[in-house]
């Protein structure tokens, strides 16, 4: 036969039922509230709130199951402490996978507040499965060739590159990217970090290219310039440009990691720092926040190699846009700073298989690079544009007989220009 | 994985320059670090005064009286009552790597909580080549964990000699006096995992406390200056001494990296005192560095002495209208490279080495 419930458990039953109800457990006695708690737990029903009223009661024994259980509350965002209107941020994603269902849960957190751009590469097909509870646009392949016309342009907006037409149709002023298989790195406490928070912070302090602080961004808490840095130089200039970094898989070259199969970066550095003015940097458009108002034209969409792939090993088409925004940030007086935030880079593909195809783009760092550090912009480029336009017609002069990539690329840098005018003042127009 | 071969101690290669007025009492926590290496204390102040050097340590020790006796006339670039007395001490030196420390700057600790061997991390960057030709955004691309990442060409990964390797302190920061009064009680307690070479064509302020440098390599170029005594300044020695270095490691091929190792920085001057010393330096670095953002050896200058003179000559030509000041130092200058080629004869190998150790 079976046993009848006892009188406790059916209050418990009911206890349970209304737990949203009660404000306060610090009645009943501990075997009671020992019961309430490991049947809130079964039943699932174990919310923010409810482990606060089970924390306030303050019974040890309730606590150090909690402790024993690892039961911890919900991390809750590190805000900014600067203001930004979450109006002024777009996060854009380039999306080179169909299915972004654990990406965007895995950065809910920090995306939610914001307007999303997501982008599919064209070369994907299928339909792209986005979670709810997100403010966002998607962009496919039918939208882009609306915009920039479906028969060939110079402008490839393929692959990685697929990004590039969210940063052109956004009209905020400023926008975060992180690859679609990267997801929130935790720091040296152990914390989840606000990726999108550090890099609009990074862009919304100065940035101080024209002389070295050894104590790295003299702009963060408990920390200032030091001895030495004169005087006129502390109030520094408009960041144009924040470069994250990558805990797990760093973003090496395919020798590389191919050489190191093993090597996972591990080290958090806790440094923003602003590159100097003149120094060049490899920029990886894999975690990068960005200045659209200052630097978006600069942000070309114009190096692809002749057997560009869907991995990072395939590509330097950031590296391109990354120096390119270097040179114009040190032409007009505006800072490059790198550093955090860190973000986990998700295994993904092999490096020595994406060696095989191509070495192409290692070769060709060869002579962009120096092409780049050579670089001098005259007066008269005083916006972004013209300094791209400059720039392009450089890339046409010294580096087109070096490789047919080059002269796509200047094509490309030229053509990216027209499309951000047009689409820029349609933007405006519509809006005004 | 293979095992990471251990940093080699160059003990005799090796001396470690210290300035002091009062007294050496914080040897005694360096001692398992420091024991093993060659001390050249340079005592500045009353030579009357006898310093004391704890047990156990081989050391050679200057006063006022030795150096006047060693050079001579020419002792007059050497500063009084300023720690800038110091790089005497690399001028009689007779190695090839000089570690330089304040005598108020102790053993830090790591986030792990274990003591860091800050000479040892200054060997490991020193031996290890320098990248001042393009910015690699992991850092340090020889540290273990670490490479260069994609898009850093190739012909550029051997890269070139460090000449220096300026550490950071954990602790009261080195904040000049303005700085220093309005913020009288903030501590750097970041650890910030990561030496990094500071790119060419950069001025940085380089901080004498926790310095080590290729006294080979570029051991002329660290003058400290006059300041201190009969001086219209002092606290810029270093600074000084690192605009020079980093002029004439540009022209010469020669990196300098920053960051790790921390030492731990215990006392903090009084801001006033370093008010009234600084003072004249804050408004003249306005002068000084467009000055050193602006200088361009010739060719012709091949070896750091060589680079040094023709400084020398630029500061005298270009900043004695700023102060007449720097035509003294300009002369102090001569005097100081006149100096060392004295104690340091035999020729000077060129600057560039050929035998980096790659990673």
């Amino acid at each position: 036969m079976r046993k009848p419930p006892t009188l406790l458990s059916l209050t418990i039953d009911i206890a349970l039922l209304n737990l949203s109800h009660i404000s306060d457990l610090s009645f009943l006695p501990d075997h009671v509230l020992l019961e309430l708690f490991l049947r809130t737990l079964r039943a699932g029903k174990l919310t923010e709130k409810i482990l606060k009223l089970f924390v306030a009661t303050g019974k040890d024994e309730i606590l150090s199951l909690i402790s024993e259980l690892n039961i911890q509350l919900i991390l809750t965002p590190v805000l900014p402490t600067i203001n930004i209107r979450d109006d002024e941020v777009d996060i854009v994603i380039g999306a080179l996978h169909l299915d972004l269902t654990s990406f965007m849960e895995d950065w809910r957190a920090v995306f939610s507040r914001f307007h999303l751009i997501i982008v599919q590469d064209p070369d994907l097909k299928g339909d792209l499965k986005i979670p709810g509870g997100f403010s966002f646009d998607v962009y496919m392949k039918s939208d882009i060739e609306s915009v920039v016309g479906s028969s060939s342009s110079s402008v490839v907006f393929s692959g990685y590159s697929c990004r590039y037409f969210g940063y052109l149709v956004s009209h905020k002023k400023y926008i975060i990217s992180i690859d679609d298989d990267c997801i929130p790195a935790k720091d040296d406490k152990g914390e989840l970090i606000d990726a999108v928070a550090q890099h609009i912070t990074n862009l919304m302090t100065p940035a101080t290219p024209f002389f070295f602080n050894t104590l790295y961004d003299p702009f963060r808490k408990g920390t200032d310039f030091v001895r030495g840095y004169p005087f006129s130089l502390r109030s520094g200039v408009q960041c144009g440009l924040s470069c994250g970094l990558w805990l797990n898989l760093a973003d090496y070259d395919a020798p590389t990691q191919a050489l190191k199969p093993g090597q996972r970066n591990s080290r958090f550095v806790d440094a923003v720092l602003t590159v100097p003015a003149r120094a060049m940097l490899p920029v990886s458009g894999i975690n990068i926040g960005f200045d659209r108002e200052l630097v978006g034209p600069a942000m070309v969409p114009a190096f692809r190699l002749a057997k560009e792939g869907k991995f990072r090993w395939e590509t330097v088409e950031d590296i391109w846009s990354g120096m390119c925004v270097k040179v114009i940030c040190d032409h007009l007086g505006y800072g490059v700073k790198s550093g955090l935030p860190y973000v986990w880079r998700n295994e993904r593909g092999n490096a020595v298989e994406s060696l095989k195809k191509e070495w192409e783009g290692v070769k060709l760092m060869e002579e962009v690079v120096p092409f780049f550090q050579s670089m001098r912009l005259s007066q008269g480029a005083v916006t972004a544009e013209d300094c791209v336009i400059e720039m392009a017609a450089a890339v046409k002069e010294r580096l087109e007989p070096l490789d047919p990539v080059f002269a796509r690329a200047s094509e490309a840098m030229v053509e990216w220009v027209k499309l951000w005018k047009v689409v820029t003042s349609r933007l405006s127009n519509s809006a005004a | 994985m293979a095992g990471v071969s251990p940093t080699p101690l160059l003990k005799d290669e090796l001396d470690i320059v210290i300035p002091t007025i009062r007294n050496l009492d914080f040897l005694e926590m360096w001692r398992p670090f420091f024991q093993p290496y060659h001390l050249i204390i340079v005592q500045d102040g009353d030579p009357s005064k006898t310093i004391k050097v704890p047990e156990g340590f081989d050391y050679e020790l200057y006063n006022r009286n030795d150096i006047n006796r060693i050079l001579g006339p020419k002792a007059s670039c050497i500063s009084f009552k300023d720690s800038a007395c110091r790089c005497f001490g690399y001028m009689v030196s007779k190695k090839k790597y000089i570690y330089t420390i304040d005598d108020d700057c102790f053993v830090a600790k790591d986030p792990s909580g274990k003591d860091i061997n800050a000479l040892e991390q200054h060997i490991k960057n020193i031996l290890s080549p320098a990248t001042p030709y393009f910015f690699n955004t992991l850092y340090d691309p020889y540290r273990d964990g670490a490479d260069f990442v994609r898009g850093y060409p190739f012909s550029l990964r051997e890269g070139v000699p460090t000449a220096v390797s300026h550490g950071l302190w954990l602790n009261i920061p080195d904040y000049d006096a303005p700085t220093q009064l309005v913020k009288p009680r903030e501590r750097n307690t970041r650890y910030v995992d990561a030496v990094m070479t500071i790119p060419k064509g950069t001025l940085f302020p380089m901080c004498g406390m926790n310095l080590a440098f290729n006294r080979e390599l570029i051991g002329p170029a660290m003058y400290f200056g006059l300041m201190g005594d009969g001086q219209p300044i002092g606290r810029y020695d270093d600074m000084w001494a690192g605009w020079c270095t980093k002029v004439i490691c540009d022209h010469l091929g020669l990196g300098i990296k920053t960051g790790l190792p921390y030492i731990w920085h215990s006392k903090a001057s009084n801001p006033f005192v370093n008010l009234k010393k600084e003072y004249k330096g804050i408004y003249w670095q306005e002068e000084i560095i467009p000055f050193f953002q602006a200088v361009s050896l010739p060719k012709e200058c091949t070896t750091v002495q060589q680079c040094y003179t023709e400084l020398a000559k630029q500061v005298k030509a270009k900043l004695a209208n700023v102060d007449p000041y720097f035509t003294k130092l300009a002369d102090a200058m001569v005097t100081w490279i006149e100096a060392w080629d004295e104690l340091n004869p035999s020729g000077e190998a060129p600057a560039k080495t050929s035998n980096v150790k790659a990673k």
